[in-house]
């Protein structure tokens, strides 16, 4: 049986994926869905990293051709788009708000003024709010965070990185 | 050379610049002074890693001969890698990683910025990726180099060393290869030549930051434009390449 879709659905089914780093958000959500071109049989969906080394890419392929199979759609292709480059502006207020609750501190302002101070970031404790906070690596567990500590409730937490 | 030729021969030179700093900073893995720095020494590596595989990608599908991206990076010989001299140099101490860092990165913001604008998109898209994980990458070796420079006297020391020995490595940045005349007049390559000036004055002022002497601009290595490497190189890839060599085609 070959089950048609349109666009807007095939997209809708596709926001049930999240981000196999950081499981509160979906790729849809984290601007890493781009696109999804109907031709005959085939469905191509265009996905970009938010880092070019970001191991989660091949588990999101797989989880976007495992989801639409499910679904009746079996001719999948997965394009990976550089351009445009994904940038940490496309996360919404939601998106953010999400990240912090998580234990993320999301992405101060939009991207990337002030890369060569990164210091003079002020950024605040995603548990206690606090923004007496310090830098203690700009590399985290994944190349997206950076280290950061609260000098209030004393909790190390990351922070994800303007990009 | 068609300018097809010249695309694939860049193409593979971006990609494997990339491969082959990446590969030497994943052998910090484990073995940073420090965790955090483990993690960020390793984190720069994936990004690099990231950046040869898209690139590699790039140039396999310029090529049309059916290759992949893994194909160029594990079934070539050393003759036919294009990238940096400096790239291959063996990691040393930390200050020596450090310092190759500091010269490379600078470098490479000033390409990818540059490349950013090519009339080539996919070219331009990697690249503009590329200039944001590079920022991040010279604000690190940058801060290392300060807290070293100014540090003890054995950091200052160990990082004068560094600089000074790889100094002579870093007149390769900026050679202009027929692939780079070609492409220039296109619109896509960047204009090597004109980023020395600005280069050298980042360099220099992080180093004067650091209280690091600036070496004179004397002999410079060459031959990675041609294929002609220093002996590290095999040695990487006899190490990278063995299970390809030994298994042909293995897959996961």
């Amino acid at each position: 049986m070959v089950t048609t879709h349109s666009k807007e659905e095939i997209f809708g089914l596709l926001s049930a994926i999240h981000d196999p780093e950081i499981p509160v958000v979906t790729i849809r959500e984290m601007g890493m869905l781009r696109d999804v071109i109907l031709q005959g049989e085939q469905c191509e969906v265009i996905i970009t990293p938010t880092y070019t080394g970001c191991p989660a890419m091949g588990i999101i392929e797989q989880d976007i051709i495992d989801l639409l199979r499910k679904n009746g759609i079996t001719e999948v292709k997965v394009t990976t788009s550089y351009s445009p480059s994904w940038t940490t502006d496309w996360m919404t207020a939601e998106t953010k708000e999400k990240l912090r609750k998580y234990g993320i501190a999301p992405p101060i302002h939009s991207s990337c003024v002030n890369w060569l101070q990164p210091k003079n970031l002020l950024v605040s404790c995603p548990r206690c709010g606090s923004s007496e906070t310090s830098l203690i690596s700009q590399f985290g567990s994944t190349a997206c965070k950076a280290l950061y500590s609260c000098k209030s409730c004393k909790e190390p937490f990351e922070y994800f990185k303007c990009h | 050379m068609t300018q097809q030729e010249a695309l694939f021969r860049y193409a593979l030179r971006l990609g494997d610049n990339a491969l082959i700093q990446g590969h030497r900073l994943s052998e910090w893995c484990s073995k940073g002074p420090i965790l955090e720095e483990d993690l960020a020494l390793t984190n720069i590596a994936l990004d690099n890693i990231g950046l040869a595989q898209a690139f590699l990608k790039y140039a396999a599908a310029i090529e049309g001969k059916g290759r992949t991206e893994d194909d160029l990076a594990y079934k070539r010989g050393e003759r036919q890698f294009y990238n940096h001299q400096i790239a291959e140099l063996p990691i040393g101490d930390f200050a020596f990683t450090i310092g190759k860092q500091l010269l490379i990165s600078a470098f490479e913001v000033q390409l990818f910025s540059a490349l950013s604008q090519s009339m080539d998109e996919t070219i331009a898209g990697i690249a503009a990726k590329g200039l944001k994980e590079s920022r991040y990458h010279f604000v690190h070796s940058r801060d290392w180099c300060y807290r070293l420079g100014e540090g003890t006297e054995l950091s200052h020391a160990k990082l004068q060393q560094a600089i000074d020995d790889l100094w002579t490595y870093t007149g390769e940045f900026f050679e202009m290869a027929p692939e780079d005349t070609i492409l220039l007049v296109a619109g896509i390559a960047a204009d090597l030549d004109a980023m020395r000036l600005n280069w050298k004055e980042t360099v220099t002022g992080v180093l004067s930051e650091a209280t690091i002497r600036v070496p004179e601009d004397d002999f410079m290595q060459t031959g990675s434009r041609q294929g002609i490497h220093t002996e590290h190189l095999g040695h990487i890839l006899s190490e990278m390449q063995y299970l390809q060599r030994a298994y042909p085609d293995a897959t996961w």
